[in-house]
Order: C-alpha cells, then structure tokens, then sequence
C-alpha cells in the first residue's frame, strides 16, 4: 500500500481492478500466468461451476510449490475439496497428498512435518486444508494444539461459511441472517442467528504464531503472495481464504470472484495480514459499497428483500461490516 | 514364596518402600515383584503397596490378602484401616513408632503373634535426623531387615544408592542402617527377656 | 539385561531402542509413566532423531501418528481406557490407510461410571478397527512384544496395538530381560514404508472409495489380518532364536496334554491361573490353560487345535458385550463349535477388581461340576443388585445408579462395624 501521488497512473480495469500480467515485471506476475506452473490441482476434478474453493485452492498450492522448489505436501480435511479431487479411481493431485479425517487435518498436518524434520528434509514443506467446518468447527482443537505448539505447517481455511459438502449446514462460520438447511428462514429471526460465530483469523492471532492472512478469491495475486510470504517464514502460518460457494449461497456461478470482491469492497470480510499476533497491513477499500449490495446476488439473503424486507436485519449487517471499516482501517483511500 | 504390605499414607514412599524392596531382593539373585495398590489417592490418603520375594518365578497378580510382614509407616492408620487383615499367626509386623504395641491399643495383636516377629521403629525421627525428611520408608526398611532377614542391609544400601544418587542416598543409608541397629538391639533385648 | 525395573520404563527403553521417529504424548492414566520416560529420553539426547510432541488430545497424537507414518517416520504412542475412545476415528483411519503404527494399549476400564483401574474393555471396543492387538501376560513379553510389533507392523502395513493390563503390570516393579541396542537393530530393520508421501514420488493417499470398489479394499485389509496369522508364529520363532524367550505368537498353551477343563484368558491374569492350574494338577485334576496372545487376528485354527480334545472349556475375560456376554468367548466359540453348551464365559476383574488364585480354583472346581452358568459374573454382589433393582422399581427418580451403589455399599461396610 504505496501512498498515492499526483502523477500516479493506474494500470487496472475499472470494474475488477485487476492488472494485467504484461503490466507488471517478471517477479510480480502472477504464478497462474506461467504455463510452466504446476498445476497442483490438474483438470478434470468434480467441483461444481464457480467453485470458490476449486479456484483459490488452485492458485494457494501453486504458489506454495513455486515458494518451496516443488517441494511440497498436502494435508486435506474431509469436505468438498477433498471429495471433489479425488473421485475413485482418479485424483487431481499432483502433489503429494493425504487426507485422514474431518476433524484432523492440522495434527496429520503437524506429524508429516515432524517426519521430514526427524529426516533431516527440511526442505520439504507442509500445507494443511480444510473448509470452515473443518477449521473452525470439528478441526478447531487440533488447529488450536498445532497452532501453540507453533509446528511448521501453513493451514490454509477455504471459508465457504458453511458446511456445503453434506448439503448447506450452518457452521460457526456462518453470517448472520444467511440462510442454511440447519438455519431456515422461519421464525422473527429468519436464517443464522446474530451474535455467535467465530472470528478465526483473530483467534489465530491470539495465538501469536508468526503469521495470519485473510484473503479472497476476488484478488488472487493477493492470495498468491501471501502463500508466497508465508512459506518464508517456519512455524505456524494461518490463511483464511473466503471462497464463495455458488450452491450453498445460492448465487450465479458466474457471480463468485464478483461476490468475494463486493465482500472486501462492503467490509463485511476484511482482508488483512498479521504477524506475530499484530496486524501489519489491511487492504483498503477500493470502492465502498453497501452490503445490500453484496446480500442481494444471494438467495441465501433473500428473504431480506422479499415483500416489505428486513431493513433492520440489513442494518445490523452493516453495522458489522462498518465495524469491521472500524477496526482495521479499511476505509477507502480518498486519493483513488 | 515371602508377601509383604506396606501400609501408610500420600507422600510417604509407600510404593517406593515396596519397589527398593523389590531392587534389594533381586540384586540377591532372587525373584521379586513390587506393586503399588492402584489408586487416584492423594497426599496423605491411606495408601497400600505390595512386595513378593520368592526363590523361583512369580507368577501370581492378585492383591497380598495374606502377608507374612505388614510394615505400618503411619500410626494414625490404626483402627482406620484394616492394617492386619489376613496376617499369618507367625507374621512380621513392623511399626514405625516409639510407642509399645500396648500404648498404641494392639494389645490383641501383640498377644496372638509370636514376640520376637514383632517391632516397633521409630523411622520418622531417624528420617528426620539422617535425612531432614520425614520420610519413613528407608529406616522401616533397615528395620525390616533386621526383623525378617528377608534380605540383608547391604542389599538394601545398594538399592537405596541406585535409586537415590549422591548424597541423599548415603543418608538414607544411615538412617536404614541406625533403624537396623534399633531393631536388632530391641530383638535381642526381647531374646534375653525371653531366656 | 535383566533388570528389576517398572512395567512401564521397560517398555520406553524397549521402544526408544526400537527408534521411533515420532512419539506423541498426551497423558491418561496408567500410561503415564511409559510417555514421560520416552520424553525424557529425546530431551537428554538418549533417543535421537526423535520428534516427541506433546499434543493437545488423543485424536491428536494417533492423527499426529498419522501423518509422520505417511511421511515415512516410525510413529509411536500409546494411550488407555478414554484415550483409546477419543481418538477412535483416528484409530480405525491408521488402520484403514494401512499405516504402521505401534501403540501400547494400558489396558483400563471404560467410564461411566469413572473407573482407572485395570480391564479389557478399552481393547475390545475397538477389535474391529483392522489393527493388530497382541495382549502380554508380563512385563517381560509386554516389552518383547514391542519389538515384535514395529516388526510385524511394518512388515504388514497393518498398525500394531500391544495391550498390557494397566497398573497391574504398567506399575509392577519386577525382573525384565531388556534387550540391548544391538540385539534389537538385529531384529527389527530401518522402516521401509509401502506407501509414503514424497514430492519426488507424488502421490494420493485417502482417496474417496464408493460401492465399486470398497468391499475390496476392505478384504484386502483382511487377507492382510490373515497373512499376520502366518507371520506372528515366524515372527515370534525369530525372536526366541535370537533372544531365547517365547514371547508372542499366536497363543500360549499351558499343560493342555489331557486337559479336560481348559481356562482361556488374555493378559497378566493367565500368571494367576497357571498358579490355580498347578494346584488343581497337584489334586490330581486335568486342567490346563489356553492364553491368547494375539486377539487380532484371532487364531481360529490354533484355538480349535488346542481345544480338540477338551470336555469343557471356561473363558474368563475382562470384559463383556452388555445385553450379549463374553467378546472373547463368542470368538472362541466360533472356533471351537463343537463345544456348544460345554464352553462357558466367566466374567472377572471388571474396574481393577481383584481376580485372586482362590476364585480361579473355585470357577474351574464349579466348570467341574458343570455349575456354571453359560455366562458368569465372578464374586458378583447380588443383594446391592437387588437393592437397586427395589429402589428403581420403588421411585421413579431413584437417582444415579452408580451413586446408589456406592451409598449402599458404604452403608452395608458402617453396619459391619
């Protein structure tokens, strides 16, 4: 985050703000744009249209090969990136890869990087992953104990805010008033309720493990630059990638890089990164929209703007996302 | 086949009494097994450990229900606990106390079993004077020596030094040994009352 | 060396000479004392290399496990009793993944009601799980079986359960033959993994599986179960040409010639038997013991060869299938069918209770007699049965069951005062 000057041209499209690879140096292009990348996750997996997942996964562990000389092994949780990469008999893996259980990622996770240690194969680094059910639910425990034990394990959490594998449950990554089959919008407090959930990134800081990063598939060189940035570092890294997930939201499939910005761009999913407990940079907001203007693509917020609507509910959101503005100063930069 | 009990409380080396035991007998060549009454007790709970030396394999694991020597570390544990139970009538007993069998209201005890198979020694003091501890188990120890010959001082020196190094184990050594003198002479007086 | 030692620090020398790579640690009770001698070992530098890692759970240290025997490692743990249950996922996942784990089962009761003390119901609730679960009758074959294990196991690809009975032989201070560096590294090669994840080699490990393809898997789990019945008798004949003991194998029989009562049983309890066993010989009785050492695989055709020529069969365990009976006694009975009505479970020594030579004698002098019940509870009280079978029929809030007990009890040892 340069400061802007007077005579500073921008290099980017008027709607998505990306920049063209040709644009930028060598260093700076993207890991994607390389023909020679790895492909970590080939094509051909089962991941539906749009996948959020499917795609920051992709461009995550592409970039932790390009950080470690290939020298890489993957660590899944159960959940849809699981299922979706390795349908019987074939598998999208061209790395290493193992997947144990839902609740466990981060401790297998912690014992193949104790096993290169012991091997003296230092060179061979550790990605752990799983969605938000497996992070902030079922695997929380493991993560927490691999966390403070500070193991060299990047985990990264592809946050589709709630358990979409088994059919769209409500998990303690799920916003508020969102509908899920678990949270029916019925009653006089339609969809999840308000007041619970956790906030893991900070949970991860409290941690005060070297590094924490939230990112988005809407900016994906962002993503692909922190994985960079943390597998420079040894000991416990956390990546907290929101994923748009066109079934459980109930949004166009087309609408998912769209729908992960407008998250950014409303402050409802602030995008920071933080190093030994302290936040060390946030992305500010391009372009401030309102959430409305995020919920609405969502039929899992429809029922916020059906008949009269819920203008209180949608209040209560933006209170959050202006709290979050608050909180890591995303306010957008008047010189843009 | 020679079963010991050890009776004390938390904190007392009970089950550490039995295992040194357990050390002396086998670097006698002989078998030995030592094992502690298995429970989630406290500091100064009641507390119950086991030893079986014998000249061939042991094989058994029950409980000892039927001692040939009960060694009391603590005389609060009288009439709490069934210290006793299943005694043979030429059974050891080893009290760690300066009172008499009669002061401490065993009277019974006293008149049922053989005299010179029963002692008193008073081990927390020796602890407390040889090692700064009122730990008991290492003076009762020596003072089971003395009583039985199960196994002889030496043996038990040896194990108290392997498995406290330096200079802790010397005075516990001293403090078995002056619990070894103290019981023989009270044997002996017991002896000459007797001719 | 012999030495007069701890069931459970002769259990660490015995792994921390088999180099384990990685040892997870989380403490239950009676396996404590094993996990903090291996930990201290690795901290002074007498176990090197070895990751020892103290991990936040038991789903933990066996997902832990997990990972470093994928990555190659030789993983160790050992756990007991909630242990075992909390990290069961985990336990049936290194199975499945065909991942070559050695654990030391300290072999405790399962709550509720809260219970430390010694049983079998930790190993048996997870007979199934597709490990290979190898009980000890001392200490001496407890840590003989741990080298046999790391053996066996990655020989397989089949994780390896060592079940010793807790306290009773974790905390026992008697004589144990430990075997010595060179010995051991005679006996048990450099882990050469089957499968191992290795970005010069990469490959999918825990794949999705659907109906086309998983009843085979599964069986293949199980020829493997059937080829360790072939492997733990040469595996076992290898260790006592090297080592001159009989520790492991399939079974121990024990004075079987002529045998007409033949006492089956698993673990430290078989000492006390065969002490039973002689004095009934000695009263001029054919009596002799049958001691399962490997429980999984179970070793159908030895037990059916042992039992060829018994009139009676009584299978005492520590443990028991509510609303069924016997677990090893079915298992038995599947092998020997034959013996129908004239095989009998006697279950003992639930939470720690004392199984003593005297009780033994009077099951096999009633099995004699043809007194026993099909299925047994050894010294079981019936009149605080009948006291809470009256209250919970009196009242319909009659309370904690557990609780009532142990208030009655407590009320019938003041009446005895």
């Amino acid at each position: 985050m340069t400061e802007p000057t007077a005579t500073r041209v921008h290099f980017y499209q008027v709607g998505s703000f990306a920049v063209g690879n040709r644009l930028l140096s060598a260093d700076d292009r993207t890991v994607q744009s390389n023909p020679a990348r790895t492909n970590s996750i080939d094509s051909g997996h089962r991941a539906c249209q749009g996948c959020g997942e499917a795609l920051g996964a992709r461009y995550a562990l592409d970039a932790a090969m390009r950080a470690t000389n290939d020298r890489l092994v993957a660590v899944n949780a159960t959940g849809c990136l699981e299922v979706f990469s390795t349908p019987y008999p074939e598998t999208s893996w061209r790395i290493p890869w193992l997947h144990s259980l839902f609740g466990n990622a981060p401790a297998v996770a912690t014992g193949v990087a104790a096993a290169m240690r012991v091997k003296g194969r230092d060179d061979v680094r550790v990605v752990g992953q799983a969605g938000d059910g497996g992070t902030v639910d079922i695997g929380f425990g493991t993560l927490s104990g691999m966390f403070e034990r500070n193991d060299d394990v990047l985990f990264i959490c592809y946050d589709n805010e709630g358990y979409m594998n088994t059919g769209v449950q409500r998990s303690a990554a799920t916003p508020p008033a969102a509908r899920t089959a678990t949270t029916d919008v019925v009653g006089p407090e339609p969809g999840n309720v308000f007041g619970q959930g956790k906030d893991l990134p900070r949970i991860a800081m409290a941690h005060d493990i070297p590094y924490v990063a939230t990112a988005t598939v809407a900016d994906l060189h962002d993503l692909e630059r922190k994985v960079e940035h943390a597998m420079e570092m040894r000991g416990a890294r956390y990546l907290h990638v929101l994923v748009p997930c066109p079934l459980g939201w109930g949004s166009a499939s087309s609408d998912t890089v769209r729908l992960a910005r407008l998250a950014t761009e409303s402050g409802l999913f602030p995008v920071f990164e933080a190093e030994h407990g302290v936040v060390t940079g946030a992305r500010r907001i391009r372009r401030r929209v309102a959430v409305e203007e995020y919920l609405r693509p969502q039929r899992r917020f429809a029922h916020l703007f059906s008949g009269a609507g819920r203008p209180d509910v949608v209040a209560r959101l933006q209170a959050m996302a202006d709290a979050n503005i608050e909180r890591y100063g995303l306010a957008p930069d008047e010189g843009e | 086949m020679f079963q010991v009990r050890f009776h004390g409380r938390g904190g007392q080396g009970v089950v550490t009494a039995a295992e040194l035991l357990a050390v002396a007998a086998f670097d006698e060549g002989r078998f030995a097994q030592a094992f502690p009454s298995f429970g989630s007790e406290r500091t100064g709970a009641p507390v119950v450990s086991y030893c079986r030396l014998d000249d061939r394999e042991i094989r058994s694991r029950e409980p000892i229900n039927e001692p040939d020597a009960v060694l009391v570390q603590d005389v609060t544990l009288i009439h709490q606990v069934d210290l006793f139970g299943g005694l043979a009538p030429d059974g050891f007993v080893l009290i760690n106390t300066s009172r008499t069998f009669e002061e401490l209201g065993l009277a019974d005890l006293a008149e049922r079993c053989d005299p010179s198979h029963l002692a008193t020694c008073p081990a927390t003091e020796l602890a407390l004077e040889h090692v700064g501890r009122a730990v008991p188990n290492a003076p009762l120890l020596g003072g089971f020596a003395a009583l039985t010959g199960q196994v002889p001082l030496e043996a038990l020196a040896v194990a108290l030094r392997e498995r406290f190094p330096g200079v802790v184990g010397e005075r516990n050594v001293t403090a078995a040994t002056a619990a070894y003198h103290h019981v023989r002479a009270e044997q002996e007086a017991i002896r000459a009352a007797a001719d | 060396m012999l030495q007069q030692i701890e069931g459970s620090r002769a259990i660490a020398e015995t792994v921390a000479r088999c180099r384990p790579e990685v040892v997870c640690a989380y403490p239950i009770s009676p396996q404590t004392h094993i996990i903090e001698a291996i930990g201290a070992m690795v901290k002074d530098g007498r176990l090197t290399p070895c990751e020892f890692i103290n991990v936040e759970s038991e789903f933990a240290a066996m997902s832990v496990s997990i990972g470093a025997s994928a990555a190659g490692a030789r993983a160790y743990t050992a756990t007991a009793s909630q242990g075992l249950l909390f990290m069961i996922e985990a336990v049936y996942n290194a199975a499945g993944l065909g991942l070559p784990i050695v654990m030391t089962l300290a072999n405790r009761a399962i709550g509720a009601p809260i219970n430390i003390w010694n049983d079998h119901s930790d190993a048996m609730a997870v007979r199934d799980a597709g490990w290979i679960q190898l009980f000890a009758e001392t200490n001496q074959e407890a840590a003989d079986l741990h080298v046999q294990a790391f053996r066996l196991a990655e020989e397989l690809s089949v994780p390896v359960m060592v079940c010793m009975d807790g306290f009773i032989l974790t905390h026992a201070v008697e004589g144990v033959d430990l075997m010595d560096q060179e010995l051991v590294d005679r006996f048990l090669p450099p882990y050469e993994p089957r499968q191992v994840l290795d970005p010069d080699d990469p490959v999918s490990i825990g794949a999705m599986v659907g109906p086309e393809a998983f009843e085979e898997v599964r069986y293949l789990a199980h020829l493997r179960q059937l080829d360790a019945l072939e492997l733990i008798p040469t595996v076992a004949a290898e260790f006592a040409a090297l080592t001159g003991r009989a520790s492991g194998g399939l079974v121990h029989p024990y004075r079987l010639e002529d045998a007409e009562t033949v006492v089956i049983a698993m673990g430290s309890v078989l000492g006390t038997i065969k002490d039973a066993v002689d004095a009934r010989r000695d009263a001029g009785e054919r009596v002799g013991v049958l001691g399962i050492t490997s429980f999984r695989p179970f070793p159908i055709a030895a037990v059916a060869e042992a039992l060829r020529e018994a009139r009676r069969v009584v299978v005492i365990e520590k443990s028991f299938s509510l609303g069924m009976g016997g677990v090893l006694a079915t298992d038995v009975a599947m092998s020997a069918p034959w013996l129908g009505q004239r095989l009998v479970t006697v279950v003992a020594g639930l939470g720690g209770r004392p199984i003593t030579r005297r009780g033994i004698e009077d099951v096999i002098e009633r099995a004699r007699r043809d007194d026993l019940a099909p299925l047994t509870f050894l010294d079981l009280d019936e009149g605080v049965i009948a006291r809470e079978r009256a209250r919970m029929s009196a009242s319909r809030r009659s309370g904690p069951f557990a609780e009532n007990v142990l208030r009655d009890l407590g009320t019938a040892t003041e009446a005895r005062r």
